[in-house]
């Protein structure tokens, strides 16, 4: 039907508009509780690498993670629904990562933080696994070697839009998001000589 | 490092060399710039007789060496000049008397395998079971040789010469974690 919030202006029938009301009624309450689930992320930090120093200092003052409602970092991942992977993952700890993403309540989202959780960074041996959605969902990479703050702070925003359209039917036709890649925001300078 | 193999260390290979006649040592210095040659001295040791030239070397009054500080291995895979594959490496510390001593033990493929000094110094423990995991030389009569740092069923020794960086698939072979498993 298509039918949504911003639906059509006119029903063809009766049925069609007792559905459209019904249907405003509901996506206006999932529309609630995703602004309410998007605004108080509580992350889960699995830092194993220098992407985890980033993670800190996009949590502390300097950056603020608080101002996108992300502040509440919790070791348990029963108190999480993000988990960001913050540094390369070595296959011994894919089985404690894996375990930790089963253990988050529903509904539940990851980050892939930096090159080494996403592709296996430099570390391309016998031992590193190249990138954790061989063997894990992610909704996001976010990249660089490490992301700078803003970077990740961009990553947090796309999961922010990946949560406000969770559940709504304009965003259940599409299917969840998945793969969606951030641009970096930050340029480097190279002066050519 | 200055101070920590201060004493010449001629009076234990002396001594090992006149309690074991049949045995050629062909003790070596260490060449580096961090060491005088002549306070680091590498013995080679063939692997029967490991045991009870290591028993000597630690219970002897002229040797003394109470601490075992290393235990590692060298693969000697195309190496230039090597005879041997592996040469399995002790390092030995004599806290009272002050000094060092290297021992070599070589062994070859198929089935490398020296006996265990775990019985000797406790602290080989751990160590053998490393060289055990990442060299596949086993350690005969060691009471729990098991990997420690790949897992149980890895199946390959990586830091042998001929094992290829990128694995042989170990790192791909895992179990998948899909939305709807959790």
């Amino acid at each position: 039907m298509g039918l949504g919030i911003s639906g059509a202006p006119f029903a063809a029938s009766k049925e069609e508009y007792l559905a459209t009301k019904l249907s405003y009624v509901t996506d206006l309450i999932k529309q609630t509780e995703n602004w309410s689930r998007k605004n108080s992320l509580w992350p889960m930090p699995f830092a194993t690498a220098c992407c985890g120093i980033e993670l800190m200092a996009t949590g502390a003052s300097r950056y603020d993670i608080a101002r996108f409602g992300a502040e509440v970092m919790r070791f348990t991942p029963r108190q999480c629904d993000l988990m960001i992977c913050a540094g390369r993952v070595a296959i011994k700890t894919m089985r404690v990562l894996q375990r930790i993403y089963m253990q988050m309540a529903e509904p539940k989202w990851v980050i892939s933080m930096g090159a080494c959780a996403s592709t296996g960074g430099v570390f391309d041996t016998y031992a590193v696994v190249q990138g954790v959605d061989q063997f894990m969902p992610v909704d996001v990479y976010v990249p660089g070697c490490p992301p700078r703050p803003e970077t990740l702070i961009e990553g947090v925003m796309a999961i922010q839009r990946l949560v406000e359209s969770e559940g709504l039917r304009s965003s259940t036709e599409r299917g969840r998001g998945l793969g969606m890649v951030v641009e970096p925001t930050v340029q480097i300078q190279v002066d050519k000589e | 490092m200055s101070g920590t193999s201060a004493k010449p260390i001629q009076p234990v290979i002396d001594a090992v060399t006149a309690a074991f006649p049949d045995i050629d040592f062909a003790p070596f210095a260490l060449r580096s710039r961090r060491y005088a040659s002549e306070e680091q001295m590498c013995l080679r040791v063939p692997p029967d007789r490991l045991p009870e030239v290591m028993r000597f070397l630690r219970e002897d009054e002229r040797c003394a060496f109470e601490q075992l500080s290393d235990l590692t291995c060298v693969d000697y895979l195309e190496f230039p000049g090597a005879t041997d594959r592996y040469g399995v490496t002790y390092g030995l510390l004599s806290l009272s008397l002050e000094h060092r001593i290297w021992v070599k033990c070589f062994v070859n493929d198929p089935e490398p395998e020296v006996p265990s000094v775990t019985t000797i110094w406790k602290g080989a423990d751990w160590q053998e079971r490393e060289v055990w995991d990442l060299f596949g030389i086993k350690f005969r009569g060691h009471y729990d040789l098991r990997r420690i740092l790949t897992w149980e069923g890895f199946g390959a020794h990586p830091l042998r010469k001929d094992y290829p960086l990128r694995g042989r698939g170990e790192r791909e072979d895992f179990e998948r974690l899909g939305r709807d498993s959790a």
